[in-house]
Formats: C-alpha cells, sequence, structure tokens
C-alpha cells in the first residue's frame, strides 16, 4: 500500500474529529442559559445585534436543526457575519492567518534549532556537569509562564540592547523575520524543555543500541555516525512528542501574539471574546481545531517517512 | 587449515594481546570483566574464545575494537594490530583502522543493523568512507558482496529494510559488512547463537569458506564446542575474566590441561568420546568484583589443593607450546583416563 493513500486514509479519518469539532463548537453557545443571543450580547446589548443574531443562528428554530443550519453554512464556507467588524468571519480568520502561521513554523525551527544540539550536549555525557544544566535550565523556561518570558525577552533584547522591535508584524519576509524573532522565541522556548527531555531520552537509548555499535565498528567518522545514525532513530520518538505537544503550541501563541501585539489569529480571538463578538469566537476556534488536527496528520506523515518500519496498510 | 600456516604463524600474527585489563564501574562495585588475558590470533587463522556466560568473553572483543560500553574502560595492556597499539591511537587513527583492517559480527544481527538505513546503504558505508568510493562503485561492491554471502536478487534486496529480511540473511548482512573493506580480521561474538540450528549451519559455513577464501583471521567467540572444533585451529579457555587454557584445538579439547576446560568438555553434549558422559559443572561462575583468592576456579573444583588457594596462577607453557593455568593438571590426564575406562 502506498503513502498516498495512507494519507488519504488520514484524511478520510478527520472527518468524524471535525464532525465532533463542528459540534463542540456549535453547542458551547448554547451551554450558556438563557437566550444565547442576550447573554452573549451582554446587558448592553442593543436590539438590532440581537435580532441579527437571531437570525444569523436561526435561534427561533430547534436545537438540531439550528446545527444543521450551521454545518450547511460551514459546507459553503460560511463561517457567519462578525457582530463587531461587520466582515465575515471567514475573511476577517483568513486575513489573520499568515502571521499565526509564521509564528508556528518560525518556533518550530527555532525549538529545532534549540532542542538538537543541547539534547546531544546532554546525552553525550550523560549524568555529567552539562547533562544537568541542560537538564534544569529548561524546566525553569517550563515553569515559567510564556507571557513572563516574553516580558523578560522585551526588555532585554527589544529595550536594552534594541536588536529587535518590541512589537508588531514587520513587512516583507525579512521585517517578518526580525519581527517575529523574539515572539517566536518565546514560543521555542516554551516548547523546547519538552522536545529536549524527549530528544535526549531517545538519544541515550540509540547511543545504547547494539547498531550504533556496529556503525562505530565499521570506522564511521563521528560526524556522520550522529547524522546518519543517532539522530536519524533518535527523532523518531521526538517528532511523536512534538505531535502531542502542538495544541499546547498553539494555545502559546495565543497569549504571545496577545504580548507581541501580532496582528494574528489568537490575537483576533481574544479580542473577539472581549468584543463578545460570538460568530468569530466560533470561527477561530474551529480554524483551530482544524490546525491542531492538520498538524498531527503532518506529525504523523513526517513519523511514517522517517521509520520505514511503519506500515501503510493498517 | 594445515599444519604449515600454523608453524609460520607463530612469527606472523595479525593480533597479539598483551596483559588486556578492563573493569566496569557499577553500583555494586568495580567489576573487572577482563584481568590479564593475552593471546594471538595468526594470520589466516582462525582463534576460539570459549567460556560460560559472564567469563568477560564479549568485554575482551570489544575492548579489542574500542567499542566498549561507556560504563567500561580498558585499565591497561596492548592490543597490537600489526604491530600497532590500537589502545594508543586517538578516535580518528582507530576509525581509519576500524573496517578496511578490523572489524565484528555481533551476536544480535537485529539490533545490530541500523532499523532505518537501507540495507545496502549500510553495507556500502564502510567502502564510501575507507576506500573512498564514488556512490555508484559502492553500490557495485554492495551487489559483489552481497552476491558472495548468498543474499539472493542482491538489486532488489539493495533497497530494502533490516526489518524486511530474515534472521539468517541479516547475519549474512553483517558478514557483508564486516567484509566489506576487505580487512584483515573479524572478531565475531557468537554470530550463530541467535539463529535457528539449521541457520547456524549454514552461516558456519559461509563464514569458514570466506576465510579459506579471502585469508582473513577469525576471532570467534562461542559457547559452542563442536562449532569451536569445526572453525578454529586455536582455542582460548576463559573463566572469571582470565584465560586458563590455550593451545591447538586438537590438544586442549581432545585433552584438556585444565579442570575447567574438562569440565566444559564433559558438559558438551555430542562431543566426541564424551558423548554420554554428560555433566555439568557443579557451582557457580566467581563473582568478577570480589573474585576468589588464588585460582579463581578452586571453590569449583575436585582437584583443589591448598596451593590453589593463595597466590596468583598465571598461565604457564607446557612442551607443544600450549599453556595452562592449572597447578595440578596432571590430574586432568588421569580423570581422562579413568572416563576412557569407564565407557
Ligand atoms: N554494564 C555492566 N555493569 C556491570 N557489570 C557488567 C556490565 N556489563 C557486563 N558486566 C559484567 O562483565 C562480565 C563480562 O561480561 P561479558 O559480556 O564480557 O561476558 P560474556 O563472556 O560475553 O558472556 P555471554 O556468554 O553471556 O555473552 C560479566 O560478568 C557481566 O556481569
Ligand atoms: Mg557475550
Amino acid at each position: 500500500m502506498g503513502r498516498m493513500s495512507f494519507v488519504g486514509r488520514r484524511l478520510l479519518q478527520l472527518i468524524p474529529v471535525a464532525f465532533g469539532v463542528t459540534f463542540i463548537v456549535f453547542f458551547m453557545v448554547h451551554l450558556i442559559p438563557g437566550d444565547p443571543a442576550a447573554s452573549i450580547l451582554g446587558i448592553h446589548a442593543t436590539p438590532r445585534a440581537v435580532a441579527i443574531l437571531h437570525h444569523e443562528w436561526g435561534l427561533n428554530r430547534p436545537l438540531l436543526s439550528q446545527y444543521w443550519l450551521f454545518l450547511d453554512r460551514l459546507l459553503h464556507g460560511n463561517l457567519g457575519y462578525s457582530l463587531y467588524y461587520g466582515q465575515s468571519t471567514s475573511s476577517l480568520v483568513l486575513s489573520h492567518l499568515p502571521p499565526t502561521l509564521w509564528l508556528i513554523v518560525y518556533a518550530g525551527v527555532l525549538s529545532v534549532l534549540i532542542s538538537v544540539p543541547l539534547a546531544m550536549i546532554a546525552a553525550s555525557r550523560q549524568d555529567g556537569v552539562r547533562d544537568h544544566v541542560v537538564r534544569a535550565v529548561p524546566l525553569v523556561g517550563l515553569g515559567m509562564p510564556s507571557f513572563w518570558l516574553a516580558f523578560l525577552l522585551i526588555l532585554v533584547f527589544a529595550i536594552k540592547v534594541q536588536a529587535f522591535p518590541v512589537s508588531g508584524y514587520g513587512s516583507g519576509f525579512f521585517g517578518h523575520l526580525r519581527s517575529m524573532f523574539l515572539p517566536s522565541l518565546t514560543a521555542a522556548l516554551a516548547l523546547s524543555p519538552v522536545v529536549i527531555r524527549s530528544l535526549r531520552a531517545s538519544m541515550l537509548t540509540v547511543l545504547g543500541a547494539e547498531y550504533i555499535t556496529t556503525a562505530r565498528s565499521k570506522g564511521v567518522p563521528g560526524h556522520r555516525l550522529f547524522l546518519r545514525h543517532v539522530l536519524r532513530n533518535a527523532v523518531i520518538p521526538a517528532v511523536t512528542v512534538l505531535g502531542i505537544n502542538i495544541g499546547f503550541l498553539i494555545g502559546t501563541t495565543v497569549i504571545i501574539e496577545e504580548v507581541f501585539a501580532i496582528p494574528g489569529v489568537g490575537q483576533l480571538m481574544i479580542n473577539s471574546i472581549f468584543q463578545r463578538d460570538f460568530p468569530v469566537v466560533q470561527g477561530v476556534t474551529l480554524v483551530f481545531a482544524v490546525m491542531v488536527v492538520l498538524l498531527n496528520l503532518l506529525a504523523d506523515m513526517a513519523y511514517a517517512a522517517l521509520d520505514p518500519r511503519v506500515r501503510f496498510d493498517r | 587449515m594445515n599444519e604449515q600456516s600454523m608453524s609460520g604463524a607463530q612469527m606472523n600474527n595479525v593480533l597479539e594481546v598483551n596483559d588486556l585489563r578492563v573493569q566496569i564501574t557499577s553500583r555494586r562495585g568495580l567489576v573487572r570483566a577482563v584481568d590479564g588475558v593475552s593471546f594471538e590470533v595468526p594470520r589466516g587463522g582462525a582463534l576460539g574464545l570459549v567460556g560460560e556466560s559472564g567469563s568477560g568473553k564479549s568485554m575482551t572483543l570489544r575492548a579489542v575494537l574500542g567499542v566498549l560500553p561507556p560504563e567500561a574502560h580498558v585499565v591497561s595492556g596492548q592490543v597490537l594490530l600489526d604491530g600497532t597499539d590500537l589502545l594508543t591511537l586517538n578516535q580518528a587513527s582507530l576509525n581509519r583502522v576500524r573496517g578496511p583492517k578490523i572489524s565484528m559480527i555481533f551476536q544480535e544481527p537485529m539490533s545490530a543493523l541500523n532499523p532505518v538505513m537501507r540495507v545496502g546503504q549500510q553495507i556500502a558505508e564502510g567502502p564510501r568512507i575507507h576506500l573512498g568510493y564514488s556512490r555508484a562503485r559502492a553500490e557495485e561492491r554492495t551487489l559483489e558482496l552481497m552476491r558472495r554471502v548468498g543474499i539472493p536478487d542482491p538489486e532488489r534486496r539493495y533497497r530494502a529494510y533490516p526489518h524486511e529480511f530474515s534472521g539468517g540473511m541479516r547475519q549474512r548482512v553483517m558478514i557483508a559488512i564486516a567484509l566489506a573493506c576487505e580487512p584483515e580480521i573479524i572478531l565475531c561474538d557468537e554470530p550463530t547463537t541467535a539463529l535457528d540450528v539449521t541457520i547456524q549451519d549454514q552461516i558456519l559455513r559461509l563464514l569458514a569458506q570466506l576465510c579459506q577464501e579471502s585469508g582473513v583471521s577469525l576471532m570467534f567467540v562461542t559457547h559452542d564446542l563442536p562449532v569451536v572444533a569445526q572453525i578454529c585451529q586455536q582455542v582460548a579457555v576463559m573463566y572469571g575474566g582470565q584465560l586458563v587454557e590455550r593451545g591447538a584445538v586438537r590438544d586442549v579439547l581432545l585433552d584438556p590441561r585444565h579442570p575447567y576446560t574438562l569440565g566444559l568438555v564433559r558438559s558438551a553434549p555430542d562431543f566426541e568420546y564424551v558423548q554420554d558422559s554428560l555433566r555439568p559443572i557443579p557451582g557457580s561462575p566467581p563473582s568478577l568484583i570480589t573474585p576468589p583468592p588464588g585460582c579463581r576456579f578452586h571453590p569449583r573444583c575436585d582437584f583443589a589443593e591448598d596451593d590453589c588457594r593463595t597466590g596468583e596462577v598465571p598461565l604457564r607453557i607446557l612442551p607443544g607450546g600450549r599453556a595452562t593455568a592449572c597447578l595440578h593438571h596432571e590430574r586432568c590426564l588421569e580423570a581422562l583416563a579413568a572416563d576412557r575406562a569407564a565407557r
């Protein structure tokens, strides 16, 4: 069985997941007792806003048919209309998506650049001083809330040293690269303790494996031994750990976007929550859920590509 | 091999190990896994290393190749490969020797192959690194090696991964890896123990045949005395981290001069004349953290006297060039005579 049909099957498996997500996203509005429109819009709700919402959600119909309506619109790419921006939710989300994707990819790259060398250093001298330092320092990062870490980084690198802007998305590729460095670093630092731990553990396992002795017994020099034999085997479990933590990474980006004033989906979500702009909150939640699921799929595919023992026919 | 190459080999050894000592730091104390071992492997010949589980055979081989686990260290000794002491080489020089001069085959062919690397590439890696072969030339060489070790359909198998191979085929791959750069000596650590009996025999024949063809020397660790008789000309017997007897296979196995060797021969199934007198050696192997004083075998030995319980018992050369550590080795002669009479 080929890799393409493996991906196809995994995408098919996403359908029930996506269905579940829409279910939750839809019904969380209705968990609030009373008229959802009134309670969402709050005490300052104008009758016009309440009317719009009633029409929008078909609130006078039975619940199931409301859900059906929601699904039907969703299938046509319609996420509803923002109560605050007066714009379609999908176009709002779409215009806020690039900064968030930048942040996630940039943070992913940085966390690999941070984690691989550190894990290597730790694993190369198990229980040595370096090992303990590498294992302890990231724990401080893990214990520190990411907004706090963000403030520290801003204080040092944006205000004292002024190497990077305090906030914003920047313009042009290099502008983004520069502006997004501190936010991405924050996310990467939040993520890397988990990645370092998992990589260190798998590297230690791999270093003790007999096939590494085989490689050494055929005179494979150090750098080649590390890249072709150790790393290639050690990243496989780490990819799984990364996949599991994608939800965490996305949660972190919401906070980071807020702190660094990045016009991403996370910021849109927070603003919409404060504006009680519920269609947008619903839309963004859906987009985040899809993002988690797709990134997980990506991690699975990476796992399958890296490990030839994964069979594609199950 | 024949008589002539054996006597000529006295002056011409590929590998000479002198007073090798390996210690392992463990939670329970310092393990003297290899404690003053000396032997030589004649050029083109095969030396068998036998002994009970835990006697230090694998540690000896790993120390020779410099691939000890991190908790184990060579504390003294010499490992002369063509006159160069491998223990004095730095990592880079050592890497130039491993592969083209000395290589190793392991017990578990499953875990000894990299699971995420194509089999062909694992064989080709040595020639690429050491012989400076281009990708195409290394592939050609690999296919030739795969044919030589009896892997059918090598063009297709080149791209396969280890998990797609059977145990016997994997061990053939290991042999191809070990042979890839035409080394002078191959260290084999129980290369057939993990295989089915029928496959064991095929692999042994293959190894013997390849040695004959290419003149590569072997150092062969095993529990299996008949295998030693089949493959090797010389044998060394290891007990508790030390060698207790050494000599030509025929001498040592048919006419042992150490009570431990005698015990091994007596407990070996279907071995020549001792077939119907299967007798396991009573007692258990010595602690390598606090070994017994004197001869390490004395607590399990029927022949032990007072002088066995104190002082060192180094190997001593007997007439004919063989060596034993036993102070009362003539007792073995009597015991063997009694065995034969009892039949
Ligand atoms: N990591 C370790 N920590 C402590 N002791 C060890 C360690 N590895 C090996 N040893 C000890 O070193 C001794 C020699 O081990 P070695 O593997 O060389 O034995 P062996 O003769 O190859 O045995 P086998 O026939 O079972 O392969 C054994 O007594 C073993 O208990
Ligand atoms: Mg062993």
